[in-house]
């Protein structure tokens, strides 16, 4: 017991960076997902083009691959640089506005064409229809497969470890060697990931009640 | 005078040819009722009235306004024009008077208050005051029907289109609707109607349309078409339905 109390100042010290770099990410990647979905839903045709390459491209490569192709690939170019925080949070948010990008894109046409003409038929703009009809309603669909995204986003974070990012999942190797304790650490870190998920279910499942389809 | 003007009006899906050659003129306050068999092109032409189908050829001309002009603000030439849906397309995340007020509220820039106190009067008129704050599925669909109506005429529109508007419902329900439609072209309200009603159309239409193949076959005053048609096919059509 000792070991592990003695270890959870610096388990949840890691925590609080994956978190960090979580929820920038997350709110990133959304960002990211919703124009490479409108992108990809636009009538001009190069949109489209760039936004299936976009998500293609990271669909297709591995998380890892990503994550050394910025930071040790695109950091290595002469006129540009960042640190390894901020090489993770562009990854992760990449990588998951590539999937929200198709999400939202479902979610979007999911909701029936009677919608979109009702709402032209009283005079709204295209802009006006898909902010104040179609997204509002495709959200609430889209809730479940977002929270989804969400938590593989965040276990993702733990491969951030590699590049000398000083996560929850880092802390929990340099403890796990320092005490030779590897069974406790290893076990008690799992445990930590899995709490802040079970917390990330309840909230998505608070905010699907919250706004349940009437 | 002469609100809506059709010439020549061609519409084709892909290589479906829909409707052929459609010409119309509907004057002001005029009630037309447009019939005819499934496929026969009536809910496109309809749906042409307001650019919500593309349209292929010839010209729809609405108030003086040539819609199939690209130039022309599709939308502005929208706010004069109401349209009901047989699927109703109530927005199921907006409370009945917010579905009534987003129009004035986002299009016609009117305020809040305002809208909302137009919302209730027209609510009133369809006789659904006490709906205001309920949400579209907690409506039966004759009153979600009628929420579609008054939340058209928020726009203040000169022109109204239904599509089928009776068809989705329950036979109970048919009656508050049409109900609501007499008392609307009793007022004076230029009113375009696709319907299977045959009641409706002969007793509140000022002229009945029928259509087929994408064609209009046959139109005139609804005595005359349904007491004396002329052609064969509106013949075998009405021996149908009536």
């Amino acid at each position: 017991m000792d070991t592990i109390v003695n270890a959870l100042p610096y388990l949840l010290k890691g925590l609080q960076v994956t978190l960090y770099i979580f929820i920038i990410a997350i709110i990133l990647g959304f960002i990211l997902g919703l124009i490479m979905a409108l992108m990809r839903l636009a009538p001009l045709k190069i949109l489209n083009w760039i936004a299936k390459i976009f998500i293609d491209a990271i669909r297709g490569t591995p998380f890892l691959v990503q994550l050394f192709f910025i930071y040790f690939g695109v950091n290595s170019l002469s006129w540009i640089s960042f640190n390894s925080t901020t090489a993770g949070i562009i990854t992760v948010a990449i990588n998951a506005g590539a999937y929200f990008a198709e999400i939202i894109r479902a979610g979007i046409q999911s909701i029936d064409k009677g919608q979109a003409e009702a709402a032209r038929s009283v005079g709204l703009t295209n802009v006006q229809t898909m902010r104040y009809i179609i997204l509002p309603q495709a959200f609430r669909r889209m809730l479940p497969t977002i929270t989804n995204q969400s938590i593989i986003s965040l276990k993702d974070t733990s491969l951030l470890s590699i590049i000398g990012i000083a996560d929850l999942t880092q802390q929990g190797e340099i403890q796990a060697s320092a005490t030779f304790e590897a069974f406790k650490i290893w076990l008690t870190v799992g445990i930590i990931y899995f709490i802040i998920i079970y917390l990330l279910s309840l909230l998505a499942s608070f905010l699907e009640r919250r706004f349940e389809l009437r | 005078m002469t609100v809506i003007k059709v010439k020549n009006l061609k519409k084709s899906f892909g290589n479906l040819e829909v409707l052929k050659d459609i010409n119309a003129d509907i004057q002001e306050k005029e009630v037309v009722c447009v019939i005819g068999p499934s496929g026969s092109g009536k809910s496109t032409f309809l749906r042409c009235l307001n650019r919500l189908e593309a349209i292929t050829g010839g010209s729809v001309t609405i108030n003086g306004h040539d819609i199939t002009d690209p130039k022309v603000d599709i939308n502005k030439v929208r706010q004069n024009v109401g349209m009901v849906f047989q699927q109703f397309n109530l927005f199921p995340h907006k409370t009945v008077v917010e579905n009534i007020t987003l129009g004035p509220i986002k299009a016609l820039s009117m305020n809040k208050e305002e809208a909302i106190k137009k919302a209730h009067e027209l609510l009133a008129k369809v006789g659904l005051q006490e709906k205001a704050g309920s949400y579209p599925g907690e409506l039966s669909g004759g009153q979600k029907q009628r929420v579609a109506i008054a939340r058209a005429l928020a726009m203040n529109p000169k022109i109204m289109l239904f599509d089928e508007p009776t068809s989705a419902l329950d036979p109970e329900m048919v009656g508050d609707v049409l109900e609501v439609m007499k008392q609307l072209a009793k007022e004076g309200m230029t009113m375009v109607v696709v319907t299977h009603e045959m009641g409706f159309a002969r007793e509140v239409g000022d002229r009945v349309i029928f259509m087929d193949g994408g064609y209009i076959v046959e139109e005139n005053k609804p005595a005359e078409l349904f007491g004396n048609p002329q052609h064969e096919r509106t013949k075998a059509f009405l021996s149908k339905v009536l």
